[in-house]
């Protein structure tokens, strides 16, 4: 019962009338909402589909990605010397802060066997592409270019180079769907860097920035102070940068402050992002973790 | 039976069209008057040649508009099939309407459609600015007009040539 074959049919045939036709399917879609509403009912149908029009996103997302790589291919020699110079010099600091990173690693490491605590490991990660394809304009969703197949699950955190982008929301076999921070129905664990205090960063929608609004009146946060991701709940690995606190009033008639932040990554200039897999069960024992940095 | 298929092919591929003109990215500037494209080109067909898509076309060109937005199933669906089966119902008495009134019919469709997706977000519990949505049924009906005008010419010309 092909849609197009039905396309010449005259009228009447089949026998159903369009009204009866137009009720039925009409009950089938509330069905299909109320399903997909629920849990993951329609997990396996939604892959199935997002493998039906993968080919529309490609063919969307085409121009874009051959415009970008059109551009790397006839960059003029010059501008490519200097970006190979700039990033030789980005690696250079980067490798001398690994270096001492790797031996606080390993001292951290020490003293969370000393504390008896479950330590804390390098996650895995693959980088993924974001497709140009604009989904719903009243919601921050982007698809990526990796899926199932790439062993993305639901719930797995997006980072980039400069912090916490968001969640994946749904995984189709080829794509996936994640949504930013700043979407009006993301929240995250996050803490502030300076003192610790925990507190929830829900997204603003539209205006592209986070809102702190659980933070009571006396709490000690201000301007400038940086956010990160505090673990907690599990879906987020620990210690990323989420944003920085821009905006904070404190009203003597109001129980909690507003406090506003930035977000930390580049979330509209991205093209390129990281999938972290941040497995609690991965999770090896502190000693293993220790032994890994110190064979004697 | 070769005509036929080939105007198959041809609405196949215009409803193709249609489902990457609705997500193909825009400015931020011009993306909230983006158009509900597919929602005005079935809107043309029911009006203008009814049967040539059946209501089984708007609720599979529905779950594709729902796969590509990560919207809930069902939720373009639904709101496709109603106002294509409204204006099926009723091509016959619109489609005496001069194109003024025509207008304003299409409009309070896409209106329709509109609401329908709104009460539907609000129903699941997501949270939707309503203020923002004034603007695609208004872009749609310039759409639909600007549709129209090229379609309904190009079939005058080949009525005539006939």
């Amino acid at each position: 019962m092909s849609a197009p074959g039905r396309t010449t049919s005259g009228p009447g045939r089949g026998g159903v009338s369009a009204g009866v036709r137009f009720l039925l399917l009409s009950v089938f879609c509330l069905a299909l909402m109320v399903l997909d509403q629920r849990d993951q009912h329609l997990s396996r149908v939604r892959g199935a589909l997002n493998l039906v029009v993968y080919p529309v996103r490609v063919v969307v997302d085409f121009p874009f990605s051959a415009w970008s790589s059109l551009r790397t291919t006839f960059a003029a020699r010059g501008s490519l010397i200097a970006e190979n110079e700039q990033l030789k010099r980005e690696r250079l600091n980067s490798e001398f802060r690994l270096q001492r990173l790797a031996a606080l690693e390993m001292e951290n490491a020490r003293l969370r066997e000393l504390l008896d605590s479950t330590a804390r490991v390098g996650s895995r990660a693959l980088i993924a592409e974001i497709l140009s394809v604009d989904l719903d304009p009243y919601r921050q969703r982007f698809n990526l270019n990796r899926g199932v197949v790439d062993g993305v699950y639901v719930g797995q955190a997006v980072l980039d180079a400069h912090g916490v982008v968001g969640q994946v929301v749904s995984v189709g076999p080829l794509t996936s769907e994640a949504v930013l921070v700043t979407d009006v129905d993301a929240g995250m664990p996050v803490r502030v860097n300076r003192n610790g205090l925990r507190t929830i960063a829900l997204g603003m929608g539209g205006s592209g920035r986070l809102r702190l609004p659980y933070l009571t009146n006396n709490a000690d946060v201000e301007v400038g102070d940086l956010l990160v991701s505090s673990g907690l709940g599990g879906v987020f690995p620990a210690d990323y940068p989420v944003g920085r606190v821009t905006d904070v009033r404190r009203r003597p008639d109001q129980q909690f402050a507003d406090v506003v932040a930035e977000p930390a990554s580049a979330l509209d200039r991205d093209r390129e992002v990281l999938l972290v897999w941040n497995a609690a069960d991965e999770v090896p024992r502190a000693s293993e973790a220790a032994n890994l940095a110190d064979p004697h | 039976m070769q005509g036929r298929e080939r105007s198959v092919l041809v609405s196949a591929v215009s409803l193709v069209l249609m489902l990457s003109l609705a997500v193909v990215p825009l400015p931020r500037m011009i993306a909230p008057f983006r158009p509900d494209w597919v929602a005005v080109v079935l809107l043309y067909w029911s009006l203008m040649a009814p049967r040539r898509f059946s209501l089984l076309t708007a609720f599979w060109m529905g779950v594709a508009l729902d796969t590509l937005t990560g919207s809930l199933l069902g939720q373009h669906a639904l709101a496709l099939l109603v106002i294509v089966y409204v204006a099926e119902r009723f091509h016959l008495r619109l489609r005496v309407f001069p194109v003024s009134q025509l207008a304003l019919t299409v409009l309070i469709l896409l209106g329709l459609y509109e609401f329908i997706l709104f009460w539907v977000d609000g129903v699941a519990g997501r949270t939707v600015p309503l203020i923002e949505r004034w603007a695609p049924p208004l872009t749609g009906t310039l759409a639909w007009l600007v549709l129209l005008a090229l379609l309904d010419s190009r079939r005058g010309e080949a009525r005539a040539r006939l």
